[in-house]
């Protein structure tokens, strides 16, 4: 079937079958390969996208659904090539990962945490991150990842005269 | 070779350079990989636990939409030899697809070539197989028994390994011990189950007689393994080393897999996937981890001192041999942990069984046989009405005892078990942490303070293979770094395996920069194929950070001596007086006098004419390094030294359990933790971190459980529940550096760190937790369903 799909500000039309899940769409007619299969059955979270600004898990949708909404992956928020955003970098600096394969879907769970909430509290992080799963890292150096990015967010537009 | 007091590089708060393309989506995973005209595989299992392939009907499925080809076991094992195991079993053949008799339910029978997975998935529905169920045996105990089900008839016994070792006078000190005390300890099957499942690419090119392998691997040996299988020269094997893994710990080692799809690729002319969906993947991807049964005895005096030790270790390693039975025999190098225990006696069993076959687990075995160690040392406390604490620092090898030899003929390199306690103790008292456990207890909840003292051997002086099987006589585990310096000065480096996230591009670097005191970042890392790779006993054995760490180490240090003896050769001075700094070499004796790094470059690649005579142009070396302490293999008497560095971890932590849902919250987690020196701080905590949520998955919910029809009931996430980060306490970790004298930087390994003492942590937590009620538990893992009815049951007994 046709469905146009807009994915990271730019809507494409598309021929899938329609059993395709958005996820499987994504990897494959759209080679976006930074969002990951993990379970498939919707508990990993490995596969996490935004839908109109909220996380989903993509393996559990099917493209078709999709249409008609704003899909932002990790690509989308990647500012350009080899740049970071605000967030991957403060996942750098605490080295909130280790082998990666979470680590996208990771971060789509902070952009939508951090969009609505500025200032979340530790526990607040933890619940927003919980029903991803990251098997190497014991969540803590993710955690401080977001807190970090949240700080960093908060003083990009701090006037000067306040960062002291 | 001591360790430097100051570094530039190692040990300091710098970023791990893998990050970058992880945290933008750009990692190259096996799933990534998209050849053209690449094929989809897909897999049918067996439903029953046991059962005799009578017959398979391909004809619906290969009329399927899309689909190629349909290969049965009869097939692919005409084709191909049974795979590789680590004991003489002949008749436990291990096969990709089930010959004749499959042996578990999930085990792989046909697989389906076809242009999609879903269309390949939906031919395997079509196949149809007419299965004879035969008679299973699902529990060790049972199969052990003399009338026992055999799973390999032609094996004649369903036990594969049985071994019984003395080191030291275990009678005598059994005899004139005052006090000895029993325990049944059980180790749950559980696995590490990384959020990647395993996947592979095969590409056959026939022109060049080239199989080119791209998978999700972590297992020595691997690229001889397929040619093995597949009667094919290793020079025709191509695996590619820079696909990145997402996740393992330890079991990312799908042979069966490749040899499957190799034989695909080659068969049909075209490049084959196969990504394994969960299912596959929990089922029949032969990654369980080890389901042991410990019984121990431990002989000591009123002073809780512990003289002499018995375990006997049962294992159920599934339906076919695989490495798994190893897995007994590693612990052997650090069977008595921290103690002083003078005199073990242990037997390593291991059976087939009508389940999933196990592979390499994070800690090779170690994790379990530490449980039933610190299990057996509260209970010791326990019934001498001492404290576990108190009990553990007297037996605990002192500083000053080191390098210390074990019972069994493993030299301890180095500790400082005493300090690290109390360190951890130094934050907050021992004093308010169990007032703080009686006030939880004021307040009606099961409360309890556990704890666990436990080594993570590390290095991978793996003789144990040779001590449980006596035709192996392997002493060489070695790894190997290469490293270039161009003709414009820039310098790469090489690695020769994959990684699942331990930094190691970022290890290489650290260390070339630092022997050669140029910045990490300059430098470049690559990962050759095999076919162009130094050989590397892989990521095992908490081994990287020493092996490859070591290689890289002498192999910059061969190419900073190169510099030296060129620069001192053009400088026309002794080379006694050349001063290697920076890149730059200068005379002793007159420091203006001296050639930059582009003096040395240039005369290296461009001016033999300055070059000490037959000197060998050009900026490149490379290193072979055997693994510290190797090259020996077992005494007659079964001693043998095994890893070279031992690492330390000392949990201390405070649970409270709701008595009515029996649901345990961990309130609080301290750990003391030293792996001698840290080459990236930010690794080390990141594995130790993971490692203890790891263990506390082991120890509370994580179980490949089976139903009495022999079903793994545990297939998906929903029924094997990995920790999230709300079972995640918060962890304060204080460090201790005590350098191992065997390493080029005293750097000792932390891969299986947190892991290897967080479930025996947690067990004895509850344990003190549920004491008051009379009860006590040994099995794990210890889920809120069984804890809830234990502590209910008990309740009712006490008539509350």
């Amino acid at each position: 079937m046709r469905i146009e799909l807009n994915v990271n500000g730019v809507t494409r039309t598309l021929n899938v079958e329609p059993r395709t899940t958005l996820l499987d769409c994504l990897r494959d007619a759209l080679d976006l390969k930074g969002a990951h299969a993990g379970c498939e059955h919707g508990v990993c979270g490995a596969c996490t996208v935004l839908f109109d600004g909220v996380a989903v898990r993509s393996c559990l949708m099917f493209a078709a659904q999709a249409a008609a909404s704003a899909i932002t992956t990790i690509e989308g928020v990647t500012p350009g090539p080899g740049e970071l955003s605000l967030i991957q970098d403060a996942f750098c600096e605490t080295h909130g990962l280790q082998c990666g394969y979470c680590t996208p879907a990771m971060i789509m769970v902070a952009h939508a945490l951090l969009a609505d909430n500025p200032e979340p509290t530790r526990e607040e992080i933890v619940d927003a991150i919980s029903g991803n799963i990251c098997r190497c890292t014991g969540y803590a150096q993710i955690v401080e990842a977001i807190a970090l990015a949240a700080e960093r967010m908060r003083g990009v537009n701090r006037p000067r005269s306040l960062n002291k | 070779m001591t360790a430097p007091s100051h570094h530039r590089y190692v040990s300091t708060d710098r970023r791990v350079r893998e990050d970058r393309r992880f945290v933008a989506g750009k990692g190259n995973f096996v799933a990534d990989i998209d050849l053209p005209n690449t094929k989809h595989v897909a897999v049918v299992t067996c439903p029953h636990a046991a059962a005799r392939i009578k017959a398979i009907d391909k004809r619906a499925a290969l009329k399927m939409p899309g689909v190629h080809y349909v290969v049965d076991g009869a097939e692919l094992a005409g084709a191909t030899l049974p795979l590789l195991t680590g004991l003489d079993t002949p008749n436990v053949p291990r096969r990709p697809l089930a010959l004749d008799v499959a042996r578990y339910s999930g085990e792989w029978v046909a697989a389906i070539v076809a242009d999609s997975r879903a269309q390949a998935e939906d031919a395997a529905e079509a196949i149809e197989i007419d299965y004879e169920p035969l008679p299973f045996v699902l529990d060790a105990e049972e199969a052990l028994k003399p009338d026992a089900v055999l799973v390999h008839e032609a094996h004649g016994s369903n036990v594969l390994l049985d071994k019984t070792f003395v080191w030291g006078e275990v009678d005598k000190d059994f005899a004139v011990s005052p006090r000895k005390l029993a325990l049944r300890v059980k180790w749950g099957r559980s696995s590490t189950v990384p959020i990647e499942t395993f996947g592979v690419v095969t590409s056959w090119d026939p022109w060049r007689e080239i199989l080119d392998v791209y998978a999700s691997i972590q297992m020595p040996r691997y690229a001889d393994q397929i040619g093995l299988a597949l009667k094919i020269p290793t020079t025709s094997v191509r695996v590619h080393y820079d696909v990145d893994v997402g996740g393992s710990y330890g079991v990312k080692r799908g042979i069966k897999n490749t040899v499957l799809c190799g034989y695909l690729a080659r068969r049909l002319g075209f490049p084959v996937r196969l990504i394994e969906d969960r299912l596959e993947n929990m089922r029949g991807g032969d990654a369980h981890g080890p389901e042991r049964l410990f019984d121990v005895e431990v002989a000591f005096n009123d002073e809780g001192i512990v003289r002499s030790m018995k375990m006997r270790a049962l294992e159920n390693v599934g339906a076919y041999a695989g490495r798994s039975p190893f897995q007994l025999g590693k612990p052997i190098g650090a069977i008595v942990g921290p103690y002083k225990i003078a005199s073990v006696k242990y037997q390593a069993i291991a059976v087939v069984t009508n389940k999933t076959t196990q592979d390499a687990v994070r800690g090779f075995g170690q994790g379990p046989t530490n449980l039933a160690l610190e299990r057996c040392m509260d209970e010791v406390a326990n019934v001498l009405g001492l404290d576990p604490l108190e009990v553990r620092r007297r037996n605990m090898i002192r500083h000053e005892e080191f390098p210390y030899l074990i019972p069994s003929g493993t030299t301890y390199d180095s500790g400082n078990y005493e300090t690290v306690v109390d360190k951890v103790l130094a934050n907050t008292s021992y004093q308010d942490l169990k007032a703080e456990r009686d006030r939880l207890r004021g307040q009606g909840k099961l409360a309890g303070i556990g704890m666990a003292a436990c080594l993570e051997p590390s290095g991978g002086n793996a003789t144990f293979e040779a001590l449980l099987n006596p035709a192996i006589t392997t002493s060489t585990f070695m790894d190997s770094c290469r490293i270039n310096i161009d003709g414009l000065g820039a310098i790469t480096a090489t690695m020769h395996t994959t990684s699942s996230g331990q930094g190691h591009e970022t290890l290489v670097g650290t260390v070339v920069g630092e022997v050669l005191q140029v910045d990490p970042d300059t430098i470049r890392v690559t990962r050759p194929d095999s076919l162009n790779s130094l050989p590397s006993g892989t990521p095992v054995g908490s081994r990287m950070a020493i092996m490859l760490g070591g290689a890289a180490f002498h192999a910059a240090q061969k190419l900073k001596d190169k510099l030296t003896v060129i620069a001192a050769y053009d400088l026309g001075i002794a080379l006694e007086r050349a001063v290697y700094e920076r890149g730059e070499v200068f005379d002793r004796n007159s420091p203006d006098k001296r050639r930059t790094w582009a003096d040395l470059i240039n005369i290296a690649h461009r001016n033999y004419h300055r070059m000490p005579e037959g000197f060998e142009p050009g900026l490149a070396a490379e290193h072979i390094y055997q693994v510290p302490t190797g090259g020996t293999l077992p005494t007659k008497d079964g001693r043998v030294q095994m890893y070279p560095c031992f690492s330390f971890e000392f949990h201390l932590l405070l649970l409270s359990i709701d008595p009515d849902l029996g649901r345990p919250e961990i309130v609080r987690y301290r750990l003391g933790h030293d792996c001698g020196t840290q080459i990236n701080p930010k690794i080390v905590r990141g594995m130790t971190m993971g490692g203890i949520a790891h263990g506390i998955g082991a120890a509370l919910y994580e179980e490949f459980a089976y139903n009495d029809d022999g079903q793994l009931i545990a297939q998906t996430f929903m029924d094997y529940l990995l920790p999230s980060s709300h079972e995640v306490p918060a962890v304060d970790i204080v460090d201790h550096e005590t350098p191992s004298p065997h390493t080029v930087l005293g750097q000792k390994g932390s891969g299986e760190s947190g892991y290897l003492g967080a479930p025996a942590a947690v067990a004895n937590a509850i344990n003190d937790a549920i004491r008051p009620l009379g009860i006590s538990i040994n099995t794990l893992p210890i889920k809120v369903s069984k804890l809830g009815d234990l502590i209910a049951d008990a309740r009712a007994k006490k008539g509350n």
